[in-house]
């Protein structure tokens, strides 16, 4: 899908209007490995580019998850909050961790597409 | 350093390990699967662990030697039975924890299963306190490997005929591939199993079978999650040379005729911390909410003090909870002390809990 978008920290974005919806990269569960626990940022609250917006823990440790736009959380995935296990199986759709509405469309010029990130991905390793 | 690889590497690869730097070793982490699968495979069915990383001591000798090892190891050497299984632990004088272990009795001497970052020091610590008097080897021709869960002893006597008939904590010879094999019922994830102690050249051959009989391969990742669940410490986060015995709450290890005679290193401060209790405890502490406190998570109080702090954490998933180890100030070792949890700068309520978290399906005969 071309209208999705990347960051380094591997979480994908998707606009709709001025909706940002996002989650993060299936090579990004596949290097946490099972996550068993979830945080999102609260409904209501501003985050900022770049900035904390949640953590996930897999069996093995804790990361913390980033925005890669600034905006205001307008929704959040309480079904991976019940059941983490879902952002394994499918993480760049049905478990989709917020929605921001966001200002400032500018930030989004600095994000990869597909072909960038999937590039990306494989020559960090990480 | 060159880290070394064991016998089953090439197996591992094959069933798409992810490897980890581990004492030395490259050992399998987790499988293609990953670790909830793993973990939850082992409890229903049968998982197969690669141990050969762990230290196969085997020391020489007969009466004379149960003696001098009553004065290292807090056990009653004199009165186990041949083949019999114990768990304990190398301590210093101060009664700190230099490595848990294993010891088996064996015909012509003990068996003593160690952890794979010190089993060269320990050896160094036994060789010397023993005089060196006795024939010792750390074997390195020998691979080990554990298969745990459920089913674990039907799979096995496919295979093996007589494993079925050992007690826990038992073990004895067994024949496989005309080599002679020795095979304990034991393990450390909450499941009856056994650890089979076979020659590097047959091990593979011995694994694939059980594999083609069901058994699956489970990383180091799922057996910190197996073992945490049941309870079980882990050396150099649960114990380490800052703990004894009776802080981690493991006085049940140490033979009570032992602990009236005394008579082993370490005896002088486990007899006054029982007689007059230990600053600290070793507890298992239950968070109320979805939240994992890792190793080092700081525990408070209702005052703000701080009071512990956690040593083993992750989250369980056969009982779908997170769990915790930790060491509290022994006022508030009590169960269902309420407690606080500070985890990424915010404090959780949770309490301090019964062990195991998961209930063990242990055979009868386990003491």
């Amino acid at each position: 899908m071309s209208d999705v978008k990347f960051s380094k920290e591997h979480e994908w974005l998707k606009m709709d209007g001025d909706i940002a919806t996002i989650g993060i990269t299936k090579h990004a569960t596949e290097m946490l490995g099972d996550i068993v626990f979830v945080e999102l940022p609260d409904l209501g609250s501003n985050v900022k580019k770049d900035g904390n917006a949640g953590v996930v823990e897999s069996t093995k440790a804790a990361s913390d998850v980033y925005t890669p736009v600034s905006g205001e959380v307008v929704e959040n995935n309480q079904a991976i909050v019940d059941d983490p296990g879902k952002i394994n199986n499918d993480p760049e759709n049905e478990a989709w961790f917020f929605k921001l509405r966001i200002k400032d469309k500018s930030e989004l010029e600095t994000l990869m597409n597909k072909e960038e990130y999937d590039k990306f991905a494989k020559e960090s390793g990480n | 350093m060159e880290i070394i690889k064991t016998k089953l590497y090439n197996l591992h690869q094959k069933h798409g390990a992810k490897f980890v730097p581990f004492a030395g070793y490259q050992m399998p982490i987790q499988y293609s699967e990953g670790i909830i699968v793993e973990h939850k495979y082992t409890r229903s069915n049968a998982g197969l662990f690669d141990v050969s990383h762990m230290g196969q001591l085997f020391i020489k000798g007969d009466n004379e030697l149960t003696n001098d090892l009553e004065k290292i190891f807090p056990l009653d050497l004199k009165n186990i039975s041949l083949n019999q299984s114990k768990y304990s632990f190398l301590m210093n004088e101060e009664a700190y924890i230099h490595d848990d272990l294993i010891i088996t009795k064996v015909k012509d001497g003990y068996n003593i299963i160690l952890n794979a970052a010190c089993k060269t020091q320990d050896y160094k610590i036994i060789k010397q306190l023993l005089n060196d008097k006795y024939e010792m080897i750390l074997n390195s021709d020998l691979s080990l490997i554990a298969i745990q869960g459920p089913k674990a002893v039907n799979i096995l006597e496919e295979i093996i005929k007589g494993p079925e008939k050992l007690n826990f904590m038992n073990g004895d010879w067994f024949k496989y591939l005309d080599e002679k094999i020795y095979i304990t019922r034991s393990g450390y994830t909450g499941e009856d199993g056994f650890e089979i102690s076979i020659n590097n050249d047959n091990v593979e051959e011995l694994a694939e079978n059980l594999i083609s009989k069901g058994v699956k391969l489970i990383g180091l990742g799922a057996r910190d999650t197996l073992r945490l669940e049941a309870g079980l410490c882990l050396y150099g986060h649960d114990i380490d040379l800052e703990t004894t015995p009776i802080e981690a709450n493991l006085k049940w290890a140490i033979s009570k005729k032992r602990l009236e005679n005394g008579g082993f290193i370490g005896f002088d401060k486990i007899d006054s911390q029982i007689k007059s209790g230990t600053k600290r405890l070793r507890v298992g502490i239950a968070p109320e909410d979805r939240i994992i406190a890792r190793e080092k998570t700081k525990i408070y109080n209702n005052d703000n003090e701080i009071i512990g702090e956690i040593t083993s954490g992750t989250f369980g998933p056969s009982i779908q909870k997170p769990i915790t180890l930790g060491y509290v100030q022994s006022k508030y070792s009590a169960l269902d002390t309420k407690v606080l949890l500070e985890v990424r700068s915010k404090k959780y309520p949770a309490k301090v809990c019964k062990l195991p978290f998961y209930k063990k399906s242990y055979v009868k005969g386990a003491n």
